[in-house]
């Protein structure tokens, strides 16, 4: 087997570097199954309370589209499992995407993996380490959720199986991100394909759970939800994961064979000899840059848009079909459960929205360490224009993003059954999460002015963000943790009216942060590394 | 006829590292002039400090009568900058590329960029991503050879070339030189500072050591000399000024300092020349040497307080 010669001390390369990394993925996301669990037996304590909330969420296909199947919900696993939800697979899924992205074909596109071929190395070893590493993290998170669950006390067969299928999921996007990487020419392209097949299959499940169930055999996502824990455990469904994953490993070396290091399996066509009329200022090259991730986020945007969208009529449905849920939504302070469904989805897109913004600005660090920002700054070109056109792409892009959700939400709801002035509502509150979104991007340039290095840490606010918008009823956060999130500050449109002085003062908050991020850039070194 | 670069007991610290310790540096307008030392020494950082990247600890920098941290924008429209460590954008072309800092320099000049690209035999319409070192290096050179700056900084702008692109640089260079333009030269390759510097300054731990033409410098250091005589010669190795003499039968070679070379060439005289070599210094001696003896020394002051 000399074509996988090296590939322990490469694990240990990769452990070496990457053990922070894998531990807080998979720290991170075994906490957040113990938190949920712990936080749902508080709420449902008594039998009656599950029976309560199975009714209420059994019918009501925005849970369904959101979290998962009706399976066994009046039971504590069955319950747990479904607040646990799709969301915490797909994040499972986004672990192997990031980590086996990183682990191959970044170190490919580094230039430090040609060193390492260079030695006694043998040609499949660093993908074989890099599999290696993430496959055993899939295992470990599936082994420690399990464990969490039973030491809640909960049935354990449906807690194994729960483990099983976090690992599960886990290996598929291995597999895929295995192929996306020989695949695609870079790193970017390999983790944008392969996380684009996530989010597809996150929202083919929500089609199918809201509908008979059928559709959602078409996702991995799905496949992991059909193994029923604590519902009537059955493995099968978990055997497809498997035979996905192999199969894309297998593939993957398969078409590792038949490309040339660096190189994807598309070659590269020649380009344009001269620059084109776009391209003459730091705004142009910034658009040029930022274009392609811009648009992909946008497209991700206005498709998880038209799927909310599209359910929105089984919300009325429901509605109509159960009396007594007008009285609750009359509880509720005179918001339509529709409108909430709406405003809630908004919350959703404007998250998302926000990830062009930060993925953008974060390029800003990558740019001036990986020393492309010096000869740019070199010519008459000042700081302030060469920050400012990124930031103007971060603002657009992520602008733009929000509106073609509310616009796509509003088509799709209007085509369903709303009226054709759902279309303009939509598209006019979705402008109202802006300032929430702006005001991430903002603290991403304080960061980059301030602490460089830690720019790429407002992804750790976004993700803040979105458990606090996700999990924070669940998790019975304390107030003050949030209302760190500036969407809890955001009016819920169209569920509640506009108010524009919480918008005031959020955007107040963004321009003292972007100050901030221009004057401590002006007056600080340029990285040289 | 001012001072293009005038540089003072400059000082730069990253921490606890001090990059530049009083460096000076002073380039006159119209001059070719070769920045030398090694690895580390701090050219680079230099560099960066005249393009108002990196600001000054201490000492005084003047970059064409400016100071280049407050006016960099103003300043940048008068010269053109070609790093050393030369990265591209993967999905632009080199022709993108080259035509994008035209732009942001604000100088166009089509021609000379096409005749530049013909000259460097580059490929303009290859992705960035495909380009090897020598060919992104071809690229930044391209951009930075076709604008009309009055000030070319070049940091080791041919570390990856191969030596028929050497030529073409040179000539380059020499045309800039015959334009009136002025260009601080960054380089390791010596016999390219030999072929294009009216005046180096090497630099050495962040501090200038030695500074001016190379003429000069060579009357600080000793020529070889290698002669065939009729009669042994009287009284070289008495001479203050002669090191090393060596003698074989009727062949002696010695090195001679260069303000005593004529008094030793009269002793040679005397004893009847049958044939003569006298090799002035060549930068890489002068180089060598002078690291080799300050190596030298700061070894003997390490083991000493070692010992001590």
């Amino acid at each position: 087997m000399s074509a996988l010669r090296g590939t322990a001390p490469l694990v240990r390369l990769i452990l070496a570097r990457d053990r922070l990394r894998l531990s807080a993925w998979v720290g991170g996301l075994v906490l957040l199954v113990i938190v949920s669990a712990i936080s749902t037996k508080d709420i449902y304590s008594t039998q009656a309370d599950l029976d309560r909330v199975a009714a209420l969420s059994r019918d009501n296909p925005a849970a369904l589209a959101f979290n998962g199947p009706d399976q066994a919900l009046d039971t504590m696993g069955g319950q747990i499992a479904f607040q646990i939800g799709a969301f915490t697979l797909t994040m499972v899924g986004l672990m192997s995407v990031l980590l086996v992205g990183r682990a191959t074909r970044g170190e490919e596109d580094s230039g430090r993996l040609e060193l390492v071929r260079s030695m006694p190395v043998g040609r499949h070893a660093p993908l074989a380490a890099g599999l290696l590493v993430c496959a055993v993290a899939s295992v470990v998170l599936g082994v420690l959720t399990a464990a969490s669950l039973l030491a809640e006390d909960l049935p354990a067969h449906g807690s194994i199986v729960f483990g099983a299928s976090f690992t599960a999921v886990a290996l598929v996007f291995l597999g895929i991100t295995a192929v996306t990487a020989q695949v695609a020419e870079n790193p970017r392209v390999a983790a944008g394909i392969a996380g684009g097949v996530l989010g597809a299959s996150y929202i083919v499940r929500a089609v199918g759970d809201v509908g008979n169930g059928a559709v959602s055999w078409l996702s991995p996502i799905g496949w992991a939800q059909k193994a029923r824990p604590y519902a009537g455990e059955q493995w099968w469904p978990l055997l497809l994961c498997l035979v996905l994953g192999v199969g894309g490993v297998a593939l993957a070396v398969v078409l590792a064979d038949r490309r040339d290091f660096g190189a994807g399996m598309m070659a590269p066509k020649a380009g344009p000899a001269v620059a084109g009329p776009s391209l003459r200022s730091p705004l142009g090259l910034a658009v040029r840059l930022h274009r392609g991730a811009v648009l992909w986020w946008a497209f991700g945007v206005l498709v998880t848009a038209v799927t909310y969208g599209s359910l929105t009529s089984a919300i009325d449905d429901f509605v109509a079909d159960n009396p007594e849920m007008l009285d609750l939504v009359a509880s509720l302070g005179g918001a339509s459960l529709t409108d909430s469904y709406l405003a809630t989805s908004l919350l959703v897109l404007a998250l998302l929205s926000a990830g062009p913004a930060l993925q953008v600005l974060a390029r800003l660090h990558a740019e001036e360490s990986g020393l492309r920002a010096e000869p740019i700054l070199a010519t008459r070109t000042s700081r302030q224009a060469w920050m400012g056109s990124h930031l103007v792409v971060a603002l657009g892009g992520s602008g733009l993003s929000m509106l073609l959700g509310g616009i796509g939400l509003g088509v799709a709801y209007a085509l369903v059954g709303g009226d054709a002035g759902e279309v303009t509502r939509l598209g006019l509150a979705s402008l109202g999460y802006l300032p929430a979104i702006w005001l991430l991007a903002g603290l991403a340039l304080a960061l980059f002015g301030l602490l460089p290095r830690w720019t790429a840490g407002a992804w750790v606010t976004l993700t803040g963000c979105l458990v606090i918008g996700m999990f924070g009823p669940l998790l019975d956060l304390p107030s003050w943790v949030v209302d760190l999130s500036p969407f809890q500050h955001t009016p819920a449109v169209p569920a509640v009216d506009l108010r524009l002085l919480p918008l005031a003062v959020l955007s107040t908050v963004t321009l003292a942060l972007v100050a901030t991020g221009f004057a401590t850039f002006r007056a600080r070194d340029l990285l040289t590394s | 006829m001012g001072s293009v670069i005038e540089v003072a007991g400059l000082v730069k610290t990253f921490g606890p590292t001090r990059a530049l310790d009083g460096l000076d540096l002073t380039v006159a307008q119209g001059e070719v002039h070769g920045f030398l030392g090694p690895n580390g020494s701090g050219k680079t950082t230099t560099i960066r400090v005249l393009l108002g990247l990196l600001r000054a600890d201490g000492g005084t920098v003047r970059l064409l009568g400016g100071d280049p941290w407050h006016e960099s924008v103003d300043l940048h429209r008068h010269l053109a900058y070609v790093p050393g460590d030369v990265s591209l954008w993967p999905k632009l072309t080199g022709g993108e590329v080259i035509d994008l800092f035209a732009r942001l320099r604000g100088d166009v000049d089509v021609r000379k960029r096409d005749e530049l690209i013909e000259r460097f035999e580059l490929d303009p319409s290859r992705r960035s991503r495909t380009y090897s070192k020598g060919n992104k290096q071809k690229v930044a050179l391209v951009a930075g050879l076709a604008s009309a700056a009055e000030l070319l900084i070049l940091d080791e702008p041919t570390s990856g070339l191969d030596p028929l692109m050497e030529a073409v640089f040179q000539d380059c260079i020499q045309e800039a030189r015959s334009e009136g333009r002025t260009v601080l030269l960054s380089s390791h390759i010596l016999a390219e500072v030999e072929a294009l510097c009216d005046r180096v300054s090497i630099i050495r731990a962040g501090r200038t050591v030695e500074s001016g033409t190379l003429q000069s410098l060579r009357q600080l250091t000793r020529t070889a000399v290698t002669a065939e005589t009729e009669r042994p010669p009287d009284g070289l190795a008495e001479m203050p000024g002669v090191h090393g003499l060596e003698a074989t039968g009727a062949t002696v070679h010695f090195h001679v300092d260069t303000v005593d070379l004529a008094a030793a060439i009269g002793r040679l005289s005397a004893a009847g020349i049958r044939s003569l070599i006298s090799n002035p210094p060549t930068l890489e001696e002068m180089f060598l040497r002078h690291y080799g003896d300050e190596l030298a020394s700061e070894q003997r002051a390490h083991d000493g307080a070692a010992r001590g």
